[in-house]
């Protein structure tokens, strides 16, 4: 077994073993610290996977701000009855089956699709010029033409590197927009001025 | 590199995240267990993105462009899931999902 | 990872990365750990000086050097008590991912040219997302101390953590896009030679976005005038109330390793990291040169040394800091980060593309130059003004805090008896 080989092993079985805690746990507050580890775990199946730059986006923007997020309202909620809040055996008999049936499906047609034969990714694939490539990516530069060259308007049919600046943008408002609707949605109601029943 | 762990053990944990995550929204009665389910989901199809990246030579940019922007986007529905489920429990004391019955029928 | 064999052997694929992987963990731990004994003895030094005492005497000789290791000894045999109404699981759980989330982030942060655990090209981005995990140590010891006032130190501490994160990542930005690139290798690589080369002097954003990066980067420590959720006046001790003995040590622990990461950070980003600032040269290249991989080696002695001196610099204004200022408030805190800390950061965010986009070349040497040029000016104006009229003690105080009368057994003791004291 190569070392590469034992990380995964390690790193994968972290994150299923907690994924399958979140699932089994009663307690909604365990329930957050197993997903802390599931989602950190997923950090590093993407380092192991080279990706530096999403494995540390997960954990700045999923570890660090969505996970606290639920964690935060959690311990809003988190009343005594609330805490452990328990389905029927009939339901927990049935979603089992209908998961045990998803996960072989999908094994399944994994297992079974013959997947072609791929090369190793370059050397330099964890370098610099990787996490430029994305940043270049997400600004649409798609050539870097000489000084007064101007590029045609239509695309010509050998560019090679696509443009995400449009989706990140509507990415980068509809952010925006769903997190100032959130906040003014979840915002403290005043209480109405009881004085209004004495009068 | 990892050649020798091969796509399929990347697949095939990225199924049984989305699994416990579908599980995790079938079974918890908890309002916000099951926005963890949600989590799990998302992150699970996040996995498959970047293996398709390390493995296709054609996907290197873009499945960690894919997974950047499925991580935003959890992160907003995060938030307004948040904002539904306290707006709940202001009104009906309980985030228990069992009790959002008002609207059935 | 030096590539010293070439074949496929089991010995070079898998046994020796394990054993380079083992050896940078043992030192970085081994450095963070000895770091933080270290500024623990500084600490209580620092803070007797300030309030004019003397600080720690008497263990380990005349300077107290032993007083951190018999606070060690001291928390290893103290009682592990858990409270009967604490979550056991998240209780246990909770110091060590306090921990985990100060430690990781020094896997990305490089001490000398080429002397750093792992080469990142995403370094800063990295530590920054790794020292932001630390928030849920917090809030599970909060939470699994089944104290409501943890709960709400927790709580408090955790808004107050997440909410400076947004400045101070900002912030880091403003050099990253002067230097274009997230490596921190070469980010400091770009700040090469004499001192005016480092990027605070680079314009007047980066000089603001400095001072603005290390108030957050306190901010985020828990440290300083930010303390308020873990002060012993403040909520008893807020979240680590109920810690006692060998947890405690591991928050404390875990508070001096990210305040040395984001002293590193600050180092590496603005102040040219482990260059001297006085060579032209780097250390670790030019004696690479000449004399090969043992050039580098030596060379890169003195870079290492250098950049501890300066990120211990760094934690020392922290200490000073902390002794000097009073507590805020938490409606103070978060007022500072969202009135004024982020409205700032976002301006020297646009700013800082305007000056690189559209100010010429003349303006920028003039400001590089001469804002280095002020600064070691005034830096020398004020160094001869202390030296030579020192602080006014209060009236009726004269002279330095003197040193407390020996005891008797001890050798300074009996030396006191023979001078007939």
């Amino acid at each position: 077994m190569s070392l590469q080989q034992a990380l995964f092993w390690i790193v994968a079985s972290l994150t299923g073993l907690s994924a399958l805690m979140v699932v089994l746990t009663q307690n909604i507050v365990r329930a957050a610290a197993w997903l802390l580890f599931a989602l950190a775990g997923t950090a590093g199946i993407y380092f192991l996977l080279g990706s530096d730059f999403v494995g540390a986006a997960q954990l700045i923007v999923y570890v660090g701000g969505t996970l606290v997020l639920v964690v935060f309202g959690v311990m809003l909620t988190a009343q005594g009855p609330f805490v452990n809040l328990k389905a029927g055996a009939g339901e927990w008999a049935f979603s089992l089956l209908i998961g045990i049936a998803l996960y072989a499906t999908l094994a399944v047609a994994t297992l079974a699709t013959a997947w072609p034969a791929s090369d190793p990714p370059p050397a330099d694939y964890r370098s610099t010029a990787n996490v430029a490539a994305l940043g270049e990516a997400f600004l649409g530069i798609r050539e870097i033409a000489p000084v007064g060259d101007i590029p045609r308007v239509y695309p010509p049919r050998n560019r090679t590197r696509v443009s995400y600046l449009l989706p990140f943008e509507i990415v980068s408002v509809h952010l925006l927009v769903v997190l100032i609707g959130a906040a003014y949605l979840a915002r403290a109601k005043r209480r109405r001025v009881v004085s209004e029943a004495a009068a | 590199m990892n050649g020798d762990v091969g796509l399929p053990a990347f697949l095939l944990l990225g199924a049984l995240m989305f699994v416990c995550g579908a599980v995790c929204m079938a079974t918890k009665r908890n309002a916000i267990g099951v926005l963890m389910g949600v989590e799990l989901v998302l992150n699970g199809a996040n996995i498959n993105f970047v293996a398709f990246a390390w493995f296709n030579p054609l996907f290197r940019v873009e499945g960690q462009v894919f997974a950047l922007f499925v991580i935003v986007m959890a992160a907003a529905e995060a938030a307004i899931a948040l904002a539904i489920v306290l707006n709940f429990y202001n009104n009906h004391t309980s985030v228990d999902v069992d009790a959002a019955e008002e609207l059935k029928g | 990872m030096p590539v010293v064999f070439s074949d496929t052997s089991e010995w070079s694929t898998m046994v020796l990365p394990v054993l380079w992987a083992l050896l940078s963990a043992f030192f970085l731990l081994g450095f963070v750990l000895v770091s933080a004994i270290f500024f623990v003895w500084l600490e209580r030094k620092v803070s007797g000086r300030i309030q004019d005492r003397l600080g720690p005497t008497r263990v380990g000789g005349k300077f107290g050097w032993l007083q951190t290791v018999a606070d060690g000894v001291k928390l290893l045999c103290k009682e592990d008590s858990i409270p009967a109404a604490a979550d056991h699981f998240l209780f246990r759980l909770a110091p060590y991912l306090a921990l985990c989330g100060s430690f990781v982030a020094f896997v990305a942060l490089p001490f000398g040219n080429g002397v750093v655990a792992r080469d990142m090209g995403v370094a800063v981005f990295f530590m920054l997302a790794v020292l932001s995990s630390e928030v849920f140590g917090v809030i599970m010891a909060g939470y699994g101390s089944g104290s409501k006032w943890s709960l709400f130190g927790g709580i408090r501490e955790a808004a107050q953590v997440v909410s400076y994160e947004v400045p101070r990542t900002i912030c880091v930005l403003i050099p990253v896009i002067v230097a274009g690139t997230l490596n921190l290798t070469e980010i400091v690589n770009q700040q090469n030679g004499f001192f005016w080369n480092w990027y605070i002097f680079h314009d007047p954003l980066n000089f603001i976005a400095f001072w603005v990066f290390f108030i957050c980067g306190t901010s985020s420590c828990k440290r300083a005038p930010f303390d308020l959720a873990e002060a012993e006046s403040e909520l008893v001790a807020g979240f680590h109330t109920e810690y006692s003995g060998f947890r405690w040590l591991l928050f404390f622990m875990a508070e001096y390793g990210s305040m040395a990461a984001v002293c590193g950070i600050a180092v590496s980003l603005f102040m040219g990291g482990w260059h001297t600032g006085i060579l032209p040269f780097d250390p670790a290249l030019k004696l690479g040169e000449s004399m090969g991989t043992a050039g580098m080696i030596l060379g890169n002695l003195v870079n290492v040394v250098v950049f501890i001196v300066k990120g211990w610099g760094g934690i020392f204004v922290m200490m000073w800091v902390r002794w000097t200022l009073p507590r805020l408030r938490i409606d103070q805190v978060m007022m500072v980060c969202l009135k004024y800390l982020l409205p700032i950061s976002c301006f020297l965010l646009v700013m800082i593309g305007v000056w690189q986009l559209m100010i010429p070349d003349i303006v920028s040497m003039v400001w590089k130059y001469g804002s280095a040029a002020a600064t070691v000016i005034l830096t020398a104006v004020w160094l001869i003004n202390v030296w030579r009229k020192p602080s006014l003690s209060p009236p009726g105080v004269t002279g330095w805090a003197t040193r407390p009368p020996a005891l008797p057994g001890s050798s300074a003791g009996k030396e006191q008896a023979v001078a007939g004291v």
